[in-house]
Protein backbone atom coordinates (compact mmCIF):
# COMPACT_ATOMS: atom_id res chain seq x y z
CA UNK A 1 0.00 0.00 0.00
CA UNK A 2 1.82 3.25 -0.80
CA UNK A 3 1.84 5.86 2.10
CA UNK A 4 -1.04 8.00 -0.04
CA UNK A 5 -3.16 4.98 -0.08
CA UNK A 6 -2.74 4.76 3.66
CA UNK A 7 -3.24 8.29 4.40
CA UNK A 8 -6.76 7.93 2.47
CA UNK A 9 -7.39 4.87 4.52
CA UNK A 10 -6.45 6.33 7.55
CA UNK A 11 -8.47 9.63 7.14
CA UNK A 12 -11.49 7.48 6.29
CA UNK A 13 -11.49 4.95 9.04
CA UNK A 14 -8.29 5.62 10.88
CA UNK A 15 -8.40 5.85 15.20
CA UNK A 16 -7.39 8.93 16.50
CA UNK A 17 -7.23 9.89 20.25
CA UNK A 18 -6.88 12.70 21.86
CA UNK A 19 -5.44 13.01 25.36
CA UNK A 20 -6.55 16.30 27.38
CA UNK A 21 -10.33 17.75 26.77
CA UNK A 22 -9.89 21.23 27.58
CA UNK A 23 -9.26 24.06 24.65
CA UNK A 24 -6.29 22.79 22.52
CA UNK A 25 -7.95 19.12 22.73
CA UNK A 26 -11.45 20.46 21.69
CA UNK A 27 -10.25 22.61 18.62
CA UNK A 28 -7.71 20.00 17.67
CA UNK A 29 -10.94 17.49 17.49
CA UNK A 30 -13.60 19.75 15.28
CA UNK A 31 -10.37 20.41 13.19
CA UNK A 32 -10.00 16.97 12.50
CA UNK A 33 -13.20 16.75 11.69
CA UNK A 34 -13.66 20.06 9.30
CA UNK A 35 -10.68 18.45 7.94
CA UNK A 36 -12.38 15.33 6.53
CA UNK A 37 -11.53 12.68 9.26
CA UNK A 38 -14.17 10.43 9.62
CA UNK A 39 -12.55 7.62 11.38
CA UNK A 40 -13.21 7.54 15.24
CA UNK A 41 -12.07 10.34 17.44
CA UNK A 42 -11.83 9.40 20.93
CA UNK A 43 -11.30 12.58 23.42
CA UNK A 44 -10.16 11.79 26.87
CA UNK A 45 -9.83 14.26 29.82
CA UNK A 46 -9.20 14.05 33.50
CA UNK A 47 -12.12 16.57 34.30
CA UNK A 48 -15.64 15.38 34.12
CA UNK A 49 -16.93 18.89 32.56
CA UNK A 50 -17.21 18.88 28.76
CA UNK A 51 -14.32 21.33 27.27
CA UNK A 52 -14.79 24.90 28.97
CA UNK A 53 -12.79 28.14 28.95
CA UNK A 54 -10.57 29.03 31.29
CA UNK A 55 -9.95 32.55 30.99
CA UNK A 56 -13.42 34.07 32.54
CA UNK A 57 -12.42 32.12 35.88
CA UNK A 58 -9.95 34.73 37.10
CA UNK A 59 -12.31 37.74 35.67
CA UNK A 60 -16.07 37.14 34.93
CA UNK A 61 -16.64 34.53 37.73
CA UNK A 62 -14.93 35.83 40.54
CA UNK A 63 -16.57 38.86 40.26
CA UNK A 64 -19.50 36.82 40.95
CA UNK A 65 -21.30 37.47 37.16
CA UNK A 66 -21.08 34.14 35.61
CA UNK A 67 -21.40 31.16 36.63
CA UNK A 68 -18.01 29.10 37.20
CA UNK A 69 -20.03 25.79 35.03
CA UNK A 70 -21.25 28.68 32.73
CA UNK A 71 -17.98 28.64 30.54
CA UNK A 72 -18.41 25.51 28.31
CA UNK A 73 -17.03 26.17 25.29
CA UNK A 74 -19.02 26.43 21.41
CA UNK A 75 -18.56 23.50 19.66
CA UNK A 76 -18.91 23.14 15.63
CA UNK A 77 -22.82 21.51 15.29
CA UNK A 78 -22.65 17.56 15.24
CA UNK A 79 -19.30 17.57 16.49
CA UNK A 80 -18.92 13.21 16.36
CA UNK A 81 -16.38 12.31 19.18
CA UNK A 82 -16.62 9.84 21.61
CA UNK A 83 -15.95 11.70 24.81
CA UNK A 84 -14.01 9.39 27.90
CA UNK A 85 -14.33 12.67 30.44
CA UNK A 86 -13.67 12.33 34.14
CA UNK A 87 -10.81 9.96 33.19
CA UNK A 88 -7.04 10.46 33.39
CA UNK A 89 -4.70 8.71 30.80
CA UNK A 90 -2.25 7.12 33.24
CA UNK A 91 0.43 5.95 30.46
CA UNK A 92 1.80 5.39 26.95
CA UNK A 93 2.98 2.49 24.99
CA UNK A 94 4.57 4.07 21.49
CA UNK A 95 5.29 0.68 20.43
CA UNK A 96 1.50 -0.71 20.57
CA UNK A 97 -0.15 2.76 20.21
CA UNK A 98 -2.10 2.62 23.05
CA UNK A 99 -2.95 4.76 26.17
CA UNK A 100 -3.60 3.53 29.33
CA UNK A 101 -6.51 4.78 31.10
CA UNK A 102 -7.12 5.91 35.43
CA UNK A 103 -9.79 3.36 35.44
CA UNK A 104 -8.09 0.44 33.92
CA UNK A 105 -8.92 0.79 30.24
CA UNK A 106 -6.68 1.65 27.15
CA UNK A 107 -7.66 2.72 24.08
CA UNK A 108 -5.93 2.11 20.80
CA UNK A 109 -4.71 4.54 18.38
CA UNK A 110 -3.19 5.13 14.49
CA UNK A 111 -2.62 8.61 15.71
CA UNK A 112 -2.16 10.47 18.69
CA UNK A 113 -2.31 14.43 19.96
CA UNK A 114 -1.42 14.80 23.19
CA UNK A 115 -2.86 18.50 24.87
CA UNK A 116 -3.03 17.65 28.67
CA UNK A 117 -2.06 21.27 29.31
CA UNK A 118 -1.05 22.07 32.35
CA UNK A 119 -2.63 22.42 36.59
CA UNK A 120 -1.53 24.71 38.97
CA UNK A 121 1.67 24.46 41.06
CA UNK A 122 -0.04 23.42 44.39
CA UNK A 123 1.14 25.26 47.68
CA UNK A 124 4.52 23.49 48.47
CA UNK A 125 3.37 21.88 52.05
CA UNK A 126 0.96 19.74 51.68
CA UNK A 127 -0.52 20.26 54.80
CA UNK A 128 -0.66 24.05 54.53
CA UNK A 129 -1.87 23.76 51.08
CA UNK A 130 -4.95 21.44 52.35
CA UNK A 131 -6.07 24.14 55.04
CA UNK A 132 -9.57 25.60 54.74
CA UNK A 133 -9.12 28.87 53.26
CA UNK A 134 -6.23 28.00 50.57
CA UNK A 135 -6.96 27.97 46.89
CA UNK A 136 -5.64 27.62 43.29
CA UNK A 137 -7.09 28.73 40.61
CA UNK A 138 -6.60 26.70 37.36
CA UNK A 139 -10.10 24.69 36.74
CA UNK A 140 -13.66 25.18 37.06
CA UNK A 141 -13.98 23.74 40.59
CA UNK A 142 -11.38 25.63 41.57
CA UNK A 143 -13.24 28.76 40.53
CA UNK A 144 -16.27 28.06 42.07
CA UNK A 145 -14.96 27.21 45.33
CA UNK A 146 -12.85 30.65 45.64
CA UNK A 147 -16.15 32.78 43.90
CA UNK A 148 -17.81 31.17 46.92
CA UNK A 149 -15.23 31.90 49.82
CA UNK A 150 -14.90 35.64 48.16
CA UNK A 151 -18.75 36.15 48.16
CA UNK A 152 -18.84 35.35 52.21
CA UNK A 153 -16.56 38.61 52.82
CA UNK A 154 -13.17 37.69 54.30
CA UNK A 155 -11.44 39.81 56.13
CA UNK A 156 -8.44 39.72 54.27
CA UNK A 157 -7.60 37.75 51.21
CA UNK A 158 -3.38 36.62 50.79
CA UNK A 159 -2.67 36.15 47.04
CA UNK A 160 0.80 34.54 46.63
CA UNK A 161 2.88 35.72 43.92
CA UNK A 162 1.83 38.33 41.60
CA UNK A 163 1.82 36.85 38.26
CA UNK A 164 -1.22 37.28 35.45
CA UNK A 165 -3.44 35.12 37.62
CA UNK A 166 -2.55 36.78 40.95
CA UNK A 167 -2.63 40.07 39.82
CA UNK A 168 -6.61 39.19 38.04
CA UNK A 169 -7.48 37.81 41.64
CA UNK A 170 -6.46 40.80 43.03
CA UNK A 171 -8.07 43.32 40.83
CA UNK A 172 -11.57 41.04 41.45
CA UNK A 173 -10.84 40.93 44.95
CA UNK A 174 -10.17 45.01 45.22
CA UNK A 175 -13.67 45.23 42.76
CA UNK A 176 -15.53 43.08 45.11
CA UNK A 177 -14.32 45.37 47.87
CA UNK A 178 -12.00 42.93 49.38
CA UNK A 179 -9.18 43.73 51.79
CA UNK A 180 -6.13 42.04 49.43
CA UNK A 181 -2.29 41.57 50.45
CA UNK A 182 -0.11 40.35 47.16
CA UNK A 183 3.03 38.69 48.03
CA UNK A 184 5.35 38.23 45.21
CA UNK A 185 9.42 37.31 45.09
CA UNK A 186 10.51 39.72 42.06
CA UNK A 187 10.67 43.71 42.73
CA UNK A 188 7.39 43.65 40.81
CA UNK A 189 4.50 42.33 39.56
CA UNK A 190 4.19 40.78 36.09
CA UNK A 191 7.79 41.18 36.05
CA UNK A 192 9.37 37.73 34.88
CA UNK A 193 6.86 37.83 32.00
CA UNK A 194 7.14 41.88 31.39
CA UNK A 195 9.92 43.27 32.86
CA UNK A 196 10.63 45.82 35.13
CA UNK A 197 9.59 48.79 33.85
CA UNK A 198 6.35 47.39 32.65
CA UNK A 199 6.32 45.73 36.07
CA UNK A 200 6.54 49.16 38.06
CA UNK A 201 3.43 50.19 36.36
CA UNK A 202 1.49 47.20 37.58
CA UNK A 203 2.69 47.97 40.85
CA UNK A 204 1.51 51.18 41.04
CA UNK A 205 -1.68 50.48 39.77
CA UNK A 206 -2.26 47.73 42.36
CA UNK A 207 -1.01 50.33 44.87
CA UNK A 208 -3.95 52.80 42.89
CA UNK A 209 -6.24 50.26 43.74
CA UNK A 210 -5.84 49.65 46.83
CA UNK A 211 -3.99 46.43 47.14
CA UNK A 212 -1.47 45.83 50.01
CA UNK A 213 1.71 45.01 47.83
CA UNK A 214 4.32 43.58 48.96
CA UNK A 215 7.34 42.98 46.99
CA UNK A 216 10.78 41.15 46.87
CA UNK A 217 9.29 39.20 49.86
CA UNK A 218 7.89 35.28 49.98
CA UNK A 219 5.62 33.50 52.00
CA UNK A 220 7.38 31.04 54.16
CA UNK A 221 4.55 29.20 55.52
CA UNK A 222 0.43 28.94 56.49
CA UNK A 223 -0.54 28.89 59.55
CA UNK A 224 -3.90 27.00 60.55
CA UNK A 225 -6.27 26.75 63.46
CA UNK A 226 -7.52 23.87 65.69
CA UNK A 227 -10.18 23.11 62.90
CA UNK A 228 -7.76 23.32 60.27
CA UNK A 229 -8.93 26.31 58.99
CA UNK A 230 -6.38 29.02 57.75
CA UNK A 231 -5.98 31.88 60.02
CA UNK A 232 -2.68 33.58 59.07
CA UNK A 233 0.60 33.26 56.86
CA UNK A 234 4.29 34.03 57.70
CA UNK A 235 6.42 35.86 55.60
CA UNK A 236 10.46 36.01 54.78
CA UNK A 237 10.66 40.05 56.23
CA UNK A 238 9.69 37.95 59.66
CA UNK A 239 6.18 39.73 59.83
CA UNK A 240 3.10 37.65 59.91
CA UNK A 241 -0.19 38.44 58.40
CA UNK A 242 -3.86 37.25 59.27
CA UNK A 243 -6.13 35.94 56.68
CA UNK A 244 -8.96 34.10 56.31
CA UNK A 245 -8.61 33.26 51.63
CA UNK A 246 -4.97 32.47 50.65
CA UNK A 247 -4.81 32.18 47.03
CA UNK A 248 -1.44 30.82 45.55
CA UNK A 249 -0.55 32.05 42.17
CA UNK A 250 2.73 30.19 41.66
CA UNK A 251 2.55 29.62 37.92
CA UNK A 252 1.63 26.01 36.45
CA UNK A 253 3.02 22.45 36.08
CA UNK A 254 2.99 21.06 33.02
CA UNK A 255 1.01 17.56 32.81
CA UNK A 256 3.73 15.26 31.78
CA UNK A 257 3.82 13.08 34.41
CA UNK A 258 1.83 10.18 32.43
CA UNK A 259 4.28 9.94 29.92
CA UNK A 260 7.46 9.05 31.73
CA UNK A 261 9.16 6.23 30.61
CA UNK A 262 7.09 5.81 27.54
CA UNK A 263 10.21 6.94 25.30
CA UNK A 264 8.68 10.50 24.08
CA UNK A 265 11.06 13.90 24.51
CA UNK A 266 8.61 14.91 27.84
CA UNK A 267 9.88 16.36 31.10
CA UNK A 268 9.00 19.29 33.48
CA UNK A 269 9.04 21.91 30.19
CA UNK A 270 6.67 19.81 28.03
CA UNK A 271 6.44 17.47 25.23
CA UNK A 272 8.99 18.90 22.59
CA UNK A 273 7.38 18.52 19.25
CA UNK A 274 8.91 19.86 15.73
CA UNK A 275 7.27 22.79 14.35
CA UNK A 276 4.43 20.71 12.59
CA UNK A 277 3.47 19.17 16.32
CA UNK A 278 5.07 16.15 16.07
CA UNK A 279 6.67 14.82 18.75
CA UNK A 280 10.17 13.82 19.76
CA UNK A 281 11.50 11.01 21.41
CA UNK A 282 14.18 10.96 23.49
CA UNK A 283 16.79 10.22 21.15
CA UNK A 284 15.45 13.66 19.36
CA UNK A 285 14.07 11.68 16.52
CA UNK A 286 10.59 13.03 15.35
CA UNK A 287 7.76 10.27 15.67
CA UNK A 288 5.20 10.83 12.97
CA UNK A 289 2.11 9.11 14.70
CA UNK A 290 2.44 11.03 18.03
CA UNK A 291 1.25 15.32 17.37
CA UNK A 292 1.37 17.62 20.32
CA UNK A 293 -0.37 20.94 21.14
CA UNK A 294 -1.37 23.64 23.70
CA UNK A 295 0.62 24.33 27.19
CA UNK A 296 2.05 21.27 27.26
CA UNK A 297 3.32 21.18 24.03
CA UNK A 298 7.27 22.40 23.27
CA UNK A 299 8.03 23.67 20.14
CA UNK A 300 10.91 25.74 18.14
CA UNK A 301 10.30 28.75 16.81
CA UNK A 302 11.64 30.39 13.86
CA UNK A 303 11.36 33.81 14.78
CA UNK A 304 13.48 32.93 17.89
CA UNK A 305 16.28 31.83 16.77
CA UNK A 306 14.15 28.25 16.24
CA UNK A 307 14.47 27.84 20.24
CA UNK A 308 11.92 25.63 22.04
CA UNK A 309 9.31 27.78 23.19
CA UNK A 310 6.52 26.75 25.84
CA UNK A 311 3.55 29.03 25.56
CA UNK A 312 0.49 29.07 27.99
CA UNK A 313 -1.79 30.84 25.49
CA UNK A 314 -5.01 30.62 24.75
CA UNK A 315 -4.57 31.70 21.16
CA UNK A 316 -1.30 29.02 21.07
CA UNK A 317 -3.29 26.35 22.70
CA UNK A 318 -6.13 27.44 19.69
CA UNK A 319 -3.68 27.88 16.43
CA UNK A 320 -1.74 24.71 17.21
CA UNK A 321 -4.33 22.20 17.90
CA UNK A 322 -5.80 23.64 14.42
CA UNK A 323 -2.13 22.79 12.60
CA UNK A 324 -1.35 19.65 14.95
CA UNK A 325 -5.13 18.41 13.54
CA UNK A 326 -4.15 19.40 9.82
CA UNK A 327 -0.97 17.89 9.79
CA UNK A 328 -2.36 14.76 11.36
CA UNK A 329 -4.77 13.98 8.28
CA UNK A 330 -1.76 15.53 5.61
CA UNK A 331 1.63 13.72 4.27
CA UNK A 332 4.56 15.54 3.33
CA UNK A 333 4.71 18.86 1.51
CA UNK A 334 0.95 19.52 2.08
CA UNK A 335 1.82 19.48 6.36
CA UNK A 336 2.26 23.12 7.80
CA UNK A 337 4.54 24.63 9.89
CA UNK A 338 3.06 26.34 13.39
CA UNK A 339 4.59 30.03 13.04
CA UNK A 340 2.10 31.71 15.36
CA UNK A 341 3.79 34.78 16.78
CA UNK A 342 2.65 34.59 20.93
CA UNK A 343 0.07 37.00 21.84
CA UNK A 344 -1.89 37.30 24.79
CA UNK A 345 -4.19 39.28 27.05
CA UNK A 346 -4.89 40.14 30.47
CA UNK A 347 -7.87 41.84 31.97
CA UNK A 348 -6.81 43.63 35.80
CA UNK A 349 -7.48 47.17 37.81
CA UNK A 350 -9.60 48.47 34.43
CA UNK A 351 -7.12 48.10 32.14
CA UNK A 352 -6.51 46.14 29.27
CA UNK A 353 -2.98 44.48 28.69
CA UNK A 354 -1.74 43.07 25.69
CA UNK A 355 1.33 41.20 24.67
CA UNK A 356 2.78 40.13 21.21
CA UNK A 357 5.88 38.26 20.42
CA UNK A 358 8.18 37.17 23.26
CA UNK A 359 8.79 40.38 25.68
CA UNK A 360 11.55 37.83 28.58
CA UNK A 361 13.53 37.81 24.74
CA UNK A 362 14.15 41.30 25.03
CA UNK A 363 17.06 43.29 26.24
CA UNK A 364 16.02 47.11 26.04
CA UNK A 365 12.82 48.84 25.60
CA UNK A 366 11.34 51.88 24.45
CA UNK A 367 7.95 53.68 24.96
CA UNK A 368 6.65 53.98 21.50
CA UNK A 369 2.98 54.99 21.83
CA UNK A 370 1.76 57.07 25.38
CA UNK A 371 3.16 57.76 28.59
CA UNK A 372 3.93 54.78 30.89
CA UNK A 373 2.70 57.28 33.65
CA UNK A 374 -0.87 57.39 31.94
CA UNK A 375 -1.22 53.89 32.35
CA UNK A 376 -2.17 53.89 28.26
CA UNK A 377 1.12 53.13 26.11
CA UNK A 378 3.05 50.55 23.97
CA UNK A 379 6.01 49.54 24.74
CA UNK A 380 8.29 47.68 22.17
CA UNK A 381 11.08 45.38 23.26
CA UNK A 382 14.56 45.03 21.17
CA UNK A 383 16.78 41.97 20.90
CA UNK A 384 19.77 42.17 18.96
CA UNK A 385 18.81 45.37 17.42
CA UNK A 386 15.19 43.94 16.24
CA UNK A 387 12.00 44.20 17.48
CA UNK A 388 11.11 40.89 19.18
CA UNK A 389 7.88 41.72 21.65
CA UNK A 390 5.21 45.00 21.82
CA UNK A 391 2.99 45.19 25.12
CA UNK A 392 -0.17 47.31 25.15
CA UNK A 393 -2.03 48.89 28.57
CA UNK A 394 -5.08 50.19 26.55
CA UNK A 395 -4.08 50.20 23.07
CA UNK A 396 -5.15 47.06 21.77
CA UNK A 397 -6.12 48.39 18.01
CA UNK A 398 -1.83 48.46 17.61
CA UNK A 399 -0.96 45.08 18.36
CA UNK A 400 -1.43 44.30 14.72
CA UNK A 401 0.83 47.01 13.67
CA UNK A 402 3.73 45.42 16.21
CA UNK A 403 3.27 42.12 15.78
CA UNK A 404 4.16 42.48 11.57
CA UNK A 405 7.11 44.79 13.08
CA UNK A 406 7.71 41.28 14.90
CA UNK A 407 7.31 39.28 12.12
CA UNK A 408 9.45 41.40 9.50
CA UNK A 409 12.30 41.48 11.93
CA UNK A 410 12.14 45.49 11.88
CA UNK A 411 14.94 47.36 13.01
CA UNK A 412 15.24 48.62 17.10
CA UNK A 413 15.37 51.05 17.91
CA UNK A 414 11.92 51.34 15.47
CA UNK A 415 12.49 54.35 12.79
CA UNK A 416 9.19 55.24 13.00
CA UNK A 417 7.77 58.69 13.45
CA UNK A 418 5.02 58.61 16.27
CA UNK A 419 2.07 60.78 16.24
CA UNK A 420 2.18 60.71 20.02
CA UNK A 421 5.86 60.65 20.90
CA UNK A 422 6.11 62.65 24.14
CA UNK A 423 9.23 64.97 25.30
CA UNK A 424 11.25 61.76 26.69
CA UNK A 425 12.06 60.90 23.21
CA UNK A 426 12.09 57.26 22.32
CA UNK A 427 15.94 56.80 23.94
CA UNK A 428 15.94 52.76 24.87
CA UNK A 429 16.02 51.71 28.21
CA UNK A 430 16.99 48.19 29.60
CA UNK A 431 13.88 45.84 29.95
CA UNK A 432 15.15 44.79 33.05
CA UNK A 433 13.76 41.56 33.22
CA UNK A 434 14.90 39.46 36.40
CA UNK A 435 18.21 36.88 35.94
CA UNK A 436 16.00 33.91 34.02
CA UNK A 437 18.41 31.26 35.80
CA UNK A 438 16.11 32.27 39.36
CA UNK A 439 13.31 30.60 39.24
CA UNK A 440 10.28 32.35 38.69
CA UNK A 441 6.00 31.52 37.86
CA UNK A 442 5.77 34.49 36.25
CA UNK A 443 6.34 33.93 32.38
CA UNK A 444 4.12 32.67 30.12
CA UNK A 445 6.63 32.37 27.52
CA UNK A 446 9.19 30.27 28.30
CA UNK A 447 12.35 30.03 26.29
CA UNK A 448 13.96 26.05 26.54
CA UNK A 449 16.76 26.00 24.52
CA UNK A 450 17.50 24.05 21.46
CA UNK A 451 17.79 20.30 22.77
CA UNK A 452 13.96 17.96 21.89
CA UNK A 453 15.36 16.05 24.91
CA UNK A 454 15.61 16.77 28.58
CA UNK A 455 17.41 13.83 29.98
CA UNK A 456 19.89 16.33 31.51
CA UNK A 457 16.91 19.03 32.78
CA UNK A 458 16.01 18.35 36.77
CA UNK A 459 13.57 20.62 38.44
CA UNK A 460 14.64 22.11 41.44
CA UNK A 461 11.54 23.24 43.47
CA UNK A 462 12.13 27.17 45.15
CA UNK A 463 12.83 27.03 48.49
CA UNK A 464 10.77 28.85 51.00
CA UNK B 1 -25.96 29.26 24.54
CA UNK B 2 -22.70 29.53 24.41
CA UNK B 3 -20.22 31.89 23.28
CA UNK B 4 -16.75 33.05 23.35
CA UNK B 5 -14.59 35.83 22.57
CA UNK B 6 -11.01 35.52 21.40
CA UNK B 7 -9.84 38.69 23.37
CA UNK B 8 -6.39 38.34 21.03
CA UNK B 9 -8.78 39.69 18.53
CA UNK B 10 -10.46 41.89 20.30
CA UNK B 11 -9.78 45.54 19.81
CA UNK B 12 -12.63 46.72 22.31
CA UNK B 13 -15.12 48.51 19.48
CA UNK B 14 -17.29 48.05 21.58
CA UNK B 15 -20.05 47.27 18.93
CA UNK B 16 -21.29 44.31 21.13
CA UNK B 17 -21.53 46.15 24.05
CA UNK B 18 -24.13 48.22 22.02
CA UNK B 19 -26.05 45.73 20.49
CA UNK B 20 -25.80 42.84 23.02
CA UNK B 21 -25.56 44.89 26.63
CA UNK B 22 -26.81 42.29 28.81
CA UNK B 23 -24.09 39.67 27.74
CA UNK B 24 -21.06 41.93 26.29
CA UNK B 25 -19.90 44.99 28.52
CA UNK B 26 -16.86 46.90 28.29
CA UNK B 27 -14.62 46.83 31.74
CA UNK B 28 -12.51 50.04 31.63
CA UNK B 29 -11.48 51.65 27.94
CA UNK B 30 -11.53 48.51 26.19
CA UNK B 31 -11.17 45.26 27.88
CA UNK B 32 -14.16 43.37 27.39
CA UNK B 33 -16.11 41.15 29.88
CA UNK B 34 -18.87 38.73 28.69
CA UNK B 35 -21.04 36.14 29.61
CA UNK B 36 -20.16 32.96 28.22
CA UNK B 37 -23.68 31.37 28.55
CA UNK B 38 -26.58 33.27 28.12
CA UNK B 39 -30.05 32.60 27.90
CA UNK B 40 -31.73 31.44 24.55
CA UNK B 41 -33.89 34.84 24.51
CA UNK B 42 -30.76 36.50 23.97
CA UNK B 43 -29.96 34.95 21.05
CA UNK B 44 -30.87 37.59 18.42
CA UNK B 45 -29.02 40.33 20.19
CA UNK B 46 -25.87 37.50 20.69
CA UNK B 47 -26.21 36.90 16.95
CA UNK B 48 -26.35 40.62 15.26
CA UNK B 49 -23.43 41.56 18.32
CA UNK B 50 -21.51 38.75 16.14
CA UNK B 51 -22.07 39.64 13.01
CA UNK B 52 -21.33 43.33 13.92
CA UNK B 53 -17.74 42.51 15.33
CA UNK B 54 -14.99 44.80 12.95
CA UNK B 55 -12.67 41.87 14.05
CA UNK B 56 -14.98 39.00 14.21
CA UNK B 57 -13.79 38.14 17.59
CA UNK B 58 -17.18 36.61 18.93
CA UNK B 59 -17.86 32.18 18.10
CA UNK B 60 -21.09 31.28 18.83
CA UNK B 61 -22.06 27.92 19.15
CA UNK B 62 -23.14 26.21 15.54
CA UNK B 63 -22.92 29.53 13.86
CA UNK B 64 -19.30 30.55 13.60
CA UNK B 65 -17.12 27.33 13.98
CA UNK B 66 -17.00 25.94 10.41
CA UNK B 67 -14.56 28.82 9.45
CA UNK B 68 -11.88 26.19 10.75
CA UNK B 69 -9.22 26.32 8.26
Amino acid sequence: MSAETALRDFRRRGRVVVVGASLAGLRGAEALRAGGFTGSLTVVGDEAREPYDRPPLSKQVLLGRTAADATTLPRRHGLDVRWRLGVAATGLNLAERRVSLADGDEIEYDRLLIATGARARPWFREAEAALDGVFVLRTADDAAWLNRRLAAGPRRVLVVGAGFTGSEIASACRERGLEVTVVERGPAPLVGALGGVVGAVAARLQRAHGVDLRCGVTVTSLEGDAAGRLRRAHLSDGSTLDAEVAVVGLGAVRNTEWLAGSGLAAGPRGVACDAGCRAFDVHGIVTDDVFVAGDVARSPHPLFGYQFLSLEHWGNAVEQAEIAAHNMISSGLARRPHLWVPAFWSAQFGINIKSIGVPPMGEEIVVTQGALEEDRFVVTYGFQGRVIAAVAFDQARWIDFYRRLIESAAPFPPDFPNVDRRAGGTRPVPADFPDPSLPSHGPTVTLSGYSPSERRLQFTPARA
Amino acid sequence: MRIVVDLNRCEGYAQCAFLAPDVFVMHGQEALMYDPGPGEERSEQVLRAAAACPVQAITVEGEVLSDVR
